[in-house]
C-alpha cells in the first residue's frame, strides 16, 4: 500500500516507522479533512466573499462592499427576527433546562415502571418536527381545537387564536417545543449525571440535618453544574436556530405567504435568512445574515462559557 | 389507635409516595395527549372532525382513512424516497466516521490533537452559516433536485458527533489486540475490519439509531434541495400534504393526522427497540460517563 505512493513521490529513503504511522493516520482521517475543507472551510470563505456582493443567482455576483451590512441595520425584518429569536430563546431555554432537570430528578426516585416512564417522556422528541407541528396545529385550532375546548371547559372563556394571532403565536410555538424537548436528550443527560453523584454526599448531608432544598442547592446543583452548562450551551444554540417548527406552523395553511407570520411574529432569524436566500434569491444579503448569525452564536456561547467559571464546579479542582 | 398505626412520619411518607406517583404518571398524559388526539382524529369521518365539544372517542371508527392516505397522496413514493436517503446517509456516516475515528484513536501524527479540537469545534458551528455556498456548490455540480446533497456529504466523515462517539469507543478497546494481529502480519485496514469493527457493534447500533432519526426527520435539507414532488421525502411531502391532496375543498385534517402518524411510527419503533444504545450514545456525548 505504501510502496507505490513512495515511488510516485520519489522518496529515495524508506519511511521510518513513525513516518509510516503518521502517513496512515492521515489517510484514515482524510475523508473528514476533505469534507471539512469542501463543506466547511470553503463555504465559510465563500460566504464571507458573497456577503460583500449583490448576487441573485442569475447574473454573476457584483461587488457591493459593505452595502449588505448597511442594509441589514436598516432592515425592519432583521430587527424583528432578532427580537423574535431572543424572545423565544430567553423563555424557552430556562424552562426547558429546569423542566428537564425536574423530570430527571423524578425518574431518579425509587418508582415502579421507571424505564417505561422514561420511554414515554422521550417519545415526543423522536417525533418528526413536521408531524409534531401538524399534531399541534390541530390541537391549537382556535374554534374546535382540543386546547381551546379545555380552556372553555375550565370556564376560562374563549381561548386565544394561538398561531393565528401575533400575540399568541410565539407562546404556542414555545409550548410545542417544550413538549418535544422536556423529556428528550437534555433529560437523559441530566439523569445520567444525577446517577453519577456519590450517595455518600447525600448521606452525610442527612446526618447534618440538611433538608431537601439544601441538598439540592449544595449537593445536586454543584455536582451536575458542568452538565447544566453543557445542556444550556447546546440548548441556546439549538433555540437560536429555530426553523422547521416555525416554517411549517406558519406556512402549513397559507402557502402563498412567506413563512414567519402572522405579521412576522414567528419570523425567526434563520427563517429570515431562508426567505432572503431561497424565496427572494438575495444570496449576497443572505450570506451577510449568515455571517452575522455566526458572530452572534459565537458571542453568546463565549459569554456563557466565560461566566460559567463563576458557577460551574469541576471535580478535583479547588474552588 | 389511629395515630399509633399512622405516626406522622409514616403519613408523610405515604403522602410523598402518592404525590410522586401522581406526578410521574400524570405527566405521561400530557406527553401522550397529542398522539392520542391525532390517532383519534385520524380514525374519524370528516363530519365528526368539527364536533363541539371535541370527542376523544370517534362515534364511527373510520379505519379506511389509513387506506385512503396512500391513494390521495403519493405517500408510498415519499416513503420509498425517505428510506433510500436514510439508508445511504446512515451507512455513509457510519463507515466514514468509523474510519476517521480509527485514524484519530490509533495513529500518532503531527497536529493530531489540534485537528481533533478543530473537529470538535465544528459541533458548535450552526449549519446555516455555510448553507448558501454549499447550495451554490451543489448547484454547480448539477445536484439540485437529486438526493446527492442529502447523501454524499455524509460519506466525508459523517460529522463531528459520530467521529467523537466512535473514537471514544475505540479508545476503550485494548491495544494488545491490534499488536497481536500486527505480529501476525496483518495490515492496519485488516485490523480495522476484522478486529475493531466487530467489537464496535454497540456504537454502530447507537449511530444507526441517531443517524436514522436525523435523516428520517430531516426537513431543511429536502426543503432546499428537492423541487419535484415525486422526489419528496416524507417530511417534505407531509409539509405540502394539504396542497398535494385533492379533497375538493373538503377538510383533510383526519387524513393529515393519519399521514403524520404513519411518518412518526418508524421513528418511535426504532427508538423503542434500540433505546438502550441510543441513550448510551447521548450520555457519552455529554461527557458525564
Amino acid at each position: 500500500m505504501i510502496a507505490p505512493i513512495k515511488q510516485r513521490l520519489g522518496l529515495s529513503t524508506p519511511l521510518t516507522l513513525s513516518q509510516r504511522e503518521a502517513l496512515q493516520g492521515f489517510i484514515y482521517i482524510s475523508p473528514w479533512i476533505i469534507g471539512f475543507l469542501v463543506f466547511t472551510v470553503g463555504p465559510m470563505i465563500a460566504s464571507a466573499y458573497l456577503s460583500l456582493t449583490d448576487y441573485n443567482i442569475v447574473t454573476p455576483p457584483r461587488w457591493a462592499g459593505l452595502n449588505n451590512y448597511e442594509y441589514m441595520f436598516g432592515d425592519r425584518l432583521f430587527w424583528k427576527s432578532i427580537e423574535n429569536t431572543l424572545y423565544y430563546t430567553i423563555i424557552f431555554v430556562p424552562i426547558a433546562i429546569a423542566g428537564s432537570l425536574a423530570l430527571a430528578m423524578l425518574l431518579n426516585q425509587q418508582i415502579a415502571g421507571r424505564v417505561a416512564l422514561r420511554t414515554l417522556y422521550f417519545l415526543p422528541s423522536v417525533t418528526p418536527v413536521v408531524a409534531a407541528a401538524f399534531l399541534w396545529l390541530w390541537i391549537f385550532q382556535p374554534q374546535i381545537g382540543l386546547m381551546n375546548s379545555i380552556i372553555s371547559a375550565l370556564g376560562l372563556g374563549n381561548g386565544p387564536l394561538w398561531l393565528g394571532h401575533p400575540g399568541s403565536s410565539k407562546p404556542a410555538l414555545i409550548i410545542i417545543s417544550l413538549w418535544g424537548a422536556l423529556g428528550g436528550n437534555t433529560m437523559l443527560i441530566f439523569l445520567a449525571a444525577l446517577q453519577g453523584i456519590p450517595k455518600e454526599l447525600y448521606e452525610s448531608a442527612d446526618i447534618d440535618g440538611a433538608g431537601g432544598v439544601g441538598k439540592f442547592r449544595y449537593i445536586t446543583v454543584p455536582s451536575i453544574s458542568p452538565v447544566i452548562l453543557f445542556n444550556t450551551v447546546l440548548g441556546v444554540i439549538g433555540a437560536l436556530q429555530m426553523f422547521t417548527l416555525a416554517y411549517v406552523a406558519s406556512s402549513g395553511r397559507q402557502q402563498q405567504f412567506s413563512p414567519g407570520g402572522p405579521l412576522n411574529s414567528t419570523l425567526f432569524y434563520v427563517l429570515h435568512l431562508y426567505n432572503s436566500a431561497f424565496d427572494f434569491w438575495e444570496m449576497g444579503y443572505a450570506s451577510a445574515l449568515a455571517w452575522v448569525f455566526f458572530v452572534i452564536v459565537l458571542a453568546i456561547t463565549g459569554f456563557q462559557l466565560w461566566t460559567s467559571r463563576r458557577w460551574v464546579y469541576y471535580e478535583g479542582e479547588d474552588n | 389507635m389511629i395515630s399509633e398505626l399512622f405516626p406522622a412520619w409514616r403519613v408523610k411518607r405515604i403522602i410523598r409516595y402518592v404525590l410522586l406517583y401522581a406526578v410521574a404518571y400524570g405527566l405521561t398524559i400530557i406527553f401522550a395527549l397529542p398522539f392520542l388526539w391525532a390517532v383519534s382524529s385520524s380514525l374519524k369521518p370528516v363530519n365528526e372532525l368539527f364536533l363541539w365539544p371535541p370527542q376523544l372517542i370517534p362515534k364511527t371508527w373510520r379505519f379506511e382513512n389509513y387506506v385512503e392516505i396512500w391513494h390521495v397522496a403519493p405517500l408510498a413514493r415519499f416513503f420509498v424516497n425517505t428510506v433510500f436517503v436514510t439508508v445511504f446517509s446512515v451507512s455513509g456516516r457510519i463507515l466514514s466516521a468509523a474510519l476517521v475515528a480509527y485514524g484519530f484513536a490509533r495513529f500518532r501524527f503531527p497536529f493530531r490533537n489540534f485537528l481533533f479540537l478543530l473537529l470538535l469545534s465544528t459541533l458548535m458551528l450552526p449549519y446555516q452559516v455555510t448553507i448558501i455556498p454549499t447550495f451554490l456548490l451543489f448547484k454547480a455540480f448539477g445536484w439540485l433536485d437529486t438526493y446527492n446533497p442529502l447523501i454524499i456529504p455524509n460519506w466525508f466523515g459523517g460529522g463531528a458527533f459520530a467521529i467523537f462517539l466512535f473514537r471514544q469507543f475505540f479508545l476503550t478497546i485494548p491495544k494488545d489486540l491490534d499488536e497481536a494481529a500486527k505480529i501476525d502480519g496483518a495490515n492496519t485496514l485488516w485490523i480495522f475490519i476484522r478486529i475493531i469493527l466487530p467489537l464496535s457493534k454497540p456504537v454502530v447500533i447507537t449511530m444507526i439509531v441517531i443517524g436514522f432519526l436525523e435523516s428520517w426527520n430531516d426537513f431543511f435539507g429536502p426543503l432546499i434541495y428537492l423541487n419535484t414532488p415525486e422526489k419528496y421525502t416524507l417530511s417534505l411531502g407531509l409539509a405540502n400534504f394539504q396542497r398535494v391532496v385533492s379533497a375538493g375543498g373538503q377538510a383533510t385534517e383526519h387524513l393529515l393526522m393519519a399521514a403524520s402518524m404513519v411518518m412518526t411510527l418508524p421513528s418511535i419503533l426504532v427508538f423503542i427497540l434500540l433505546q438502550r444504545y441510543y441513550i448510551q450514545g447521548v450520555v457519552i456525548s455529554s461527557g458525564s460517563k
